[in-house]
């Protein structure tokens, strides 16, 4: 601190000079702390959000690394040992043609993973978007988005999914789509009311007092304010659109055979269900463990994002 | 006088809302001379801050408008001015700082990058430039620890440091006049007569007319050159700091002065103005302050007194100083049949 600066502050405080001291020692001690640094402190100490994390990580180095990791590959029939239970040659057993149930999971940790982050980007984006448009201008644009969300939340998920994949065809792709369309009124309710109670900020006012267009003011001070809702939602978004996933999968409406989809997996192997239980059990609580690893963080993150809750 | 900055012209801003139409700024005229410090006074919803708003045209539309009238800025009508020339003229000619500091920074960015963007918006600089325009900046306010705070987060910092940051941010285009609009309200005694003080030496140092909206006559004998004083919607006294808190002609500038809390006399229970401010309404006739007025009589039911003109820059609007009144009646005239009842 240079002499300057001390003088104009003790100008300030002429009168009580060991206030002043104790002043100056305090701001020492404040370190500059970003939201964001502050973000990831608060989730650290989080247990279960970490044990999340710990879930999704593993899941994503058995997608990545998953031809490497056996002998087999997904497509692979060997009609000698169908519906073996689990042992030293095929970890978690075969299925009724053969394949190798653990090569299976480690392939369907790509698509389901794959399929949660294309159907959750595409959500959030679009929504984010309708969202901000329709809370920011207001009026009968938002009259007009906001009535086309309350349709689109009017028909049950599952159901609309299958709608739009009756038009588009049964494909890996077209459920994609169908999800991220059904997820887009959820993000897009969630930015709206944001944007409307952001809207009415001070800082807004002051920002437009400064002369700032309305392009920037919603890129620069709405959009990052309203960051935090968007991440938790995408976050637990990342488990609902594996979860639809599978359940179109399971109704043979999502990937197509031989792709090793875990609820298509679920419902080739429905049959066998006291036969080999195996075939059945991996698959599901494949699917279970990745929902439960990102319903945990999406929880994690919210409390980490939420003032109220630090303490 | 020094030369005109600023002319309000028979400014009228309505609301349009569901149960009417409501004339928040009805015919408020007044002017802002180059590096002068005008205070504008009166209760909560006589029609400050939108009367600031309608300025920069920021007014919240819809549901207000500005219907009527002129705002002349260096002889530029900027009533009627595109949304373009607004956005040149915004923090860069005139600048605005608000009621709450604690509001008024965006919570997820740096001091020093809000500072930047205040810069970078009006003048073409370079980041570094901005950066060291915005310490100096933050040192002119005085700010301790320029260099560090420019790196802070607005959570780290106090309610007046925070109203400093938005001084400097206001300040940091050079603008020619300042519109501050109750900067002091939201924080203690002590920070308000720093921030006075602060805003005092700006206007000196770099000739900045200021516009102040206040409710406190405090903060007004301690700052302004003259007053503005409203009332529902209109201007009802007009005169310097010194006319209008040492002889007070409007009946309300009246009741407000002797609503002060004096130092060395006794007094059992504050005055206070009976009534409440009337909701400004379009069908209203008569003076808007009769039905608490202590000397109305039946012509002030009738007809909306003019602001008549007693100096220079001197007006009131009230019947008490209309010629006529006292070439024919000699004197004003006190009626039995009062709406005061």
């Amino acid at each position: 601190m240079n002499t300057k600066d001390d003088k104009q502050h003790s100008e300030q405080l002429v009168s009580n000079p060991a206030k002043l001291k104790q002043q100056q020692v305090e701001a020492e001690e404040m370190e500059v702390i970003s939201p964001w640094k502050d973000t990831l402190k608060q989730l650290r100490k989080n247990r279960l959000a970490i044990a999340g994390f710990i879930i999704i990580a593993f899941f994503i180095v058995v997608g990545l690394v998953a031809p490497f990791l056996t002998p087999y590959t997904f497509s692979e029939q060997d009609p000698v040992n169908r519906l073996q239970s689990p042992n030293m040659d095929h970890w978690l057993g075969t299925d009724h043609l053969g394949r190798d149930i653990f090569t299976r999971i480690a392939h369907g940790a790509r698509i389901s993973l794959m399929v949660g982050f294309f159907a959750v980007t595409g959500a959030l984006l679009f929504g984010t978007l309708f969202g901000i448009i329709a809370g920011y201008y207001g009026r009968w644009i938002d009259m007009l988005i906001s009535r086309i969300f309350d349709i689109l939340l009017a028909f049950p998920s599952i159901l609309l999914a299958i709608a739009v994949v009756a038009i588009l065809g049964a494909s890996l792709q077209n459920a994609l789509i169908a999800i991220a369309i059904i997820n887009i009124p959820i993000f897009g309710r969630l930015v709206r009311s944001k944007v409307i109670s952001l809207r009415e900020e001070e800082f807004i006012l002051a920002a437009k007092a400064q002369g700032m267009k309305s392009g920037r003011i919603l890129r620069h001070h709405i959009l990052p304010n309203s960051l935090a809702p968007i991440i938790v939602q995408g976050t637990l978004g990342f488990g609902t659109a594996i979860l639809e996933a599978a359940a179109l999968g399971f109704l043979g409406l999502g990937a197509q055979p031989p792709t090793p989809e875990w609820g298509k997996m679920l419902a080739d192997s429905r049959d066998f269900i006291q036969l080999a239980p195996w075939t059945l059990i991996f698959p599901g609580v494949s699917i279970m463990l990745v929902v439960l690893g990102f319903n945990l963080i999406g929880d994690g993150l919210r409390d980490a994002l939420d003032p109220k809750m630090k303490n | 006088m020094s030369d005109v900055i600023l002319e309000l012209n028979e400014l009228h801003t309505h609301f349009f809302t569901d149960s009417g139409e409501v004339p928040a700024v009805d015919g408020v005229s007044f002017k802002l001379h180059k590096g002068e410090v005008v205070g504008v006074v009166g209760e909560s919803g006589c029609g400050k801050s939108v009367t600031s708003l309608s300025v920069m045209q920021l007014v919240p539309n819809p549901p207000g408008r500005i219907v009527s009238g002129e705002v002349n800025f260096k002889g530029e009508n900027i009533a009627v001015a595109r949304e373009k020339r607004m956005k040149e003229i915004r923090g860069n000619e005139i600048a605005m700082i608000f009621q709450e500091p604690m509001t008024s920074l965006n919570p997820v960015y740096s001091i020093g990058n809000q500072l930047i963007e205040a810069v970078r918006m009006h003048k073409k600089v370079s980041k570094k430039e901005a950066r060291n325009k915005a310490i100096e900046m933050l040192e002119i306010v005085g700010i301790p620890r320029p260099s560090e705070v420019v790196d802070e987060f607005p959570h780290q910092l106090s309610g007046g440091m925070r109203q400093r940051v938005m001084i400097a941010m206001a300040m940091s285009c050079d603008p020619e006049v300042l519109i501050a609009d109750e900067p002091t309200t939201a924080l203690d005694v002590t920070i308000q007569a720093q921030i006075l003080d602060l805003m005092r030496n700006l206007n000196k140092e770099q000739d900045t007319a200021i516009l102040l909206i206040t409710h406190d006559l405090g903060v007004v004998a301690e700052m302004c050159d003259r007053v503005v004083v409203m009332y529902s919607g209109q201007v009802v006294e007009e005169g310097t700091v010194r006319e209008i808190l040492k002889d007070p002609k409007h009946p309300y500038t009246k009741g407000l002065i002797r609503s002060l809390p004096k130092l060395y006399e006794k007094e059992q229970k504050l005055y206070s103005i009976p009534g409440t401010v009337p909701k400004p309404s379009m069908d209203h006739v008569g003076c808007r302050f009769a039905p608490r007025c202590e000397f109305a009589w039946d012509r002030c039911v009738e007809e909306n007194p003019d602001l008549y003109e007693l100096g220079a820059e001197r007006k009131a609007r009230c019947f008490l100083y209309d010629e006529k009144e006292k070439v024919t009646e000699g004197g004003p005239q006190y009626d039995e049949a009062d709406p005061r009842g």
